[in-house]
């Protein structure tokens, strides 16, 4: 028997930052890929300590839903599963390339593979564009287009700026769209000043975050200039200085999220091809821009 | 009556092939020549299959149950097992009184859930979920539910709509039934309402509950809870008593809590009578821990307020009232109960200056406090 697990942050004010999360493990579930599918949170229940106790397979598939390599996934999340031995190094990393270390939880016993968060994973560079393409509506979106992607941006870790300039890099090679710029909400060069690092008049932009939240929902959109008040809403797309700005919201919300998820799992050794394959499949409706 | 459906007796005759049965009163074994087939009823010996078959066909309720635990739930998942058989006292009675009593229905509480256990008429067991508040509601009444995974909507908000955090807080929302579950279904649905409560009753009826006391789980802390450490400052355990109080009473939480101060020191506050047991604080408990231990690291000051005697005493209410989360329950009208909003509201009319400052005195040197706390408390 093979279990996947999600662990993700939660929340204890508000439900939606695990609903992305409870969602794509639905997906995965649908699949039958694993005996198990469970969430466990760093802010909800079942907690990091306790997750692995909830499901009876021996062998458990660890993915977190985080953007980025650093304090959480490298110190937070295997300590509070209590992997036995882990120690960062395992992972080899440049910031960008964890991928898998198998270890032992202490208390269960059971073999779990650790892998790198999905946020960090090439076909995460596929889910930023499936963005773009959702919420333009367009499954073609790319011509005339600018393309903005967003991080948080913090000096205390620099592996989180890595993770934006990583894809936002991989989009541009593609040549899809006019323009691609990695943008931040603390640091240079800032989403703020978003119209004035694009020529192209449709630009889409697309935060790297897991979940919907204050930063996503309230602090972007005002700090864009896309309404002076974020319970007053905006429009998609919405006009601001002569740019017309496709705000896609965050990225961990888009379903073909589930299928990072599987693929940092099959990195890990998961015998899980055809679900990946349907995964794709069902998760790539485009819905019109405004759904 | 149950019957043995072809599906068990045919699992029945490929398991003797293997080895004998022993299980719960029935004995069962394959010799080379022929069965010998064994109840607490009745004794056969060099049985054909066929005589195999009509003794196992009137061994109601051994062979259904053995096909029940031996093979429909097995041994893989130890905690559902376990779970499965506390719901019909099943190490506790024999198999004929567990059957009788099955057709009445066998009922376990669990936290607030109301967990009845019954039989189909092939030994199958199913079972029903719904709010103890509904105990006696009819289950047409109810919103009927197939999919475990539906508790996750049930238990998001509380009957006001507001968020629940803690799963198991005492807030669980009525109205809702899972009239047919099997042992699997049953188990992610309890453990979707109760994450984890299965796993930790179990291990520690088994005496294997990993118990983290305070002091450990709070040493593990970093990051911007590494600030709980320095939480002791020399004043003994009472901070945590004060935690334990707050947090982790029988009203605010149903879990009994198992954690102490340390292994040698217990804590004073009563850990509650819940069913299922609470092994380490849990991170709304770490949480509020954070917020008090920078709350504690300010020094007390004196204020000097004008206030009646019954104002003294209204303040008091005020307080009491926001703690036990009774103000909805004081009344529009009555100005007799200190609670009340506009005997509240007329309170502060008299008592705050524009500032918002009681008796027109300002606070001092909270505001560092303020500061440092919008810039580290996010959630993201």
């Amino acid at each position: 028997m093979q279990a996947l697990v999600i662990v993700a942050h939660g929340s204890h004010l508000n439900p939606d930052s695990s609903t992305p999360t409870r969602r794509h493990a639905d997906t995965i579930r649908a699949t039958g890929a694993f005996d198990e599918v469970q969430t466990g949170f760093w802010k909800e229940e079942p907690s990091l300590r306790e997750v692995l106790r909830t499901v009876e397979s021996e062998e458990v598939y660890v993915v977190p839903l985080f953007i980025s390599e650093g304090y959480f996934t490298e110190q937070v999340i295997p300590r509070e599963l209590r992997l036995e031995g882990w120690d960062v190094s395992e992972w080899d990393s440049d910031g960008l390339s964890a991928d898998t270390a198998t270890l032992v939880a202490e208390d269960t016993g059971q073999t779990v593979h650790y892998c790198g968060p999905v946020g960090t994973h090439e076909s995460m560079t596929d889910v930023i564009v499936r963005r773009a393409e959702t919420v333009t509506g367009d499954p073609d979106v790319g011509e005339g287009f600018g393309l903005a992607v967003v991080g948080h941006g913090t000096e205390r870790n620099e592996n989180s700026a890595k993770a934006i300039e990583y894809h936002a890099d991989r989009v541009r090679e593609t040549g899809r769209f006019d323009e691609v710029r990695a943008l931040y909400m603390d640091e240079e060069p800032e989403v703020d000043d978003v119209t004035d690092y694009f020529e192209s008049e449709d630009v889409v932009v697309v935060p790297l975050f897991v979940a919907d939240g204050f930063h996503t929902q309230e602090d972007i959109p005002e700090d864009m200039g896309l309404t002076d008040d974020y319970r007053a809403g905006y429009d998609v797309p919405a006009e601001v200085d002569g740019h017309r700005i496709w705000y896609a919201g965050a990225v961990g919300t888009e379903a073909l999220m589930a299928d990072v998820v599987l693929e940092r799992a099959a990195d890990a050794g998961a015998d899980i091809e055809e679900a990946i394959a349907s995964v794709r499949e069902e998760t790539r409706e485009t819905p019109a821009a405004g759904d | 009556m149950t019957d043995v459906r072809s599906e068990q007796f045919d699992t029945l005759v490929r398991r003797l092939d293997e080895r004998p049965i022993d299980f719960e009163g029935l004995r069962a074994e394959w010799d080379g020549e022929g069965y010998a087939f064994e109840t607490p009823e009745r004794t056969h010996e060099g049985l054909s299959q066929a005589g195999l078959h009509e003794a196992a066909a009137n061994a109601d309720p051994y062979v259904t149950n053995w096909f029940f635990w031996e093979v429909d739930v097995g041994h893989e998942g130890r905690h559902r097992r376990a779970f499965l058989r506390k719901l019909e006292a099943a190490d506790e009675r024999p198999v004929s009184e567990r059957y009788d009593d099955l057709r009445e229905g066998m009922v376990t509480e669990w936290g607030q859930l109301r967990i009845t256990a019954t039989l189909d008429d092939a030994g199958d067991r199913r079972y029903e979920v719904r709010h103890e508040d509904d105990a006696s509601a009819d289950a047409a009444a109810l919103e009927t539910h197939e999919d475990p995974l539906d508790a996750r909507d049930i238990a998001t908000y509380d009957e006001k709509g507001r968020y629940r955090p803690l799963k198991t807080a005492p807030t669980l929302v009525d109205g809702w039934v899972f009239p047919a579950l099997d042992g699997r279904e049953l188990v992610e649905t309890v453990d979707t309402f109760y994450p984890a409560t299965i796993a930790n009753w179990n291990l520690e009826r088994e005496g294997e509950l990993d118990v983290s006391h305070w002091e450990e789980t709070m040493e593990r802390q970093s990051g911007i809870y590494s600030v709980i450490q320095t939480w002791n400052r020399g004043k003994g355990t009472d901070h945590v008593e004060w935690v334990a109080e707050s947090c982790c009473d029988d009203s605010q939480c149903l879990k009994r809590r198992e954690w102490q101060y340390d292994e040698e020191t217990e804590l004073d506050a009563p850990g509650g009578d819940g069913a299922f047991p609470c092994r380490e604080p849990c991170s709304l408990v770490v949480a509020a821990a954070r917020k008090w231990t920078r709350l504690e690291g300010e020094e007390s000051r004196t204020y000097e307020f004008e206030l009646t005697p019954s104002e003294k005493e209204q303040v008091e209410d005020i307080i009491d009232a926001v703690a036990d989360g009774r103000i909805d329950d004081v009344r529009e009208a009555d100005i007799y109960e200190g609670a009340n909003r506009y005997r509240t509201r007329f309170l502060r009319a008299k008592r705050f200056d524009e500032e918002g400052n009681l008796s027109g005195t300002p606070t001092e040197g909270a505001e560092a406090e303020a500061e440092a706390e919008a810039n580290g408390d996010g959630e993201s």
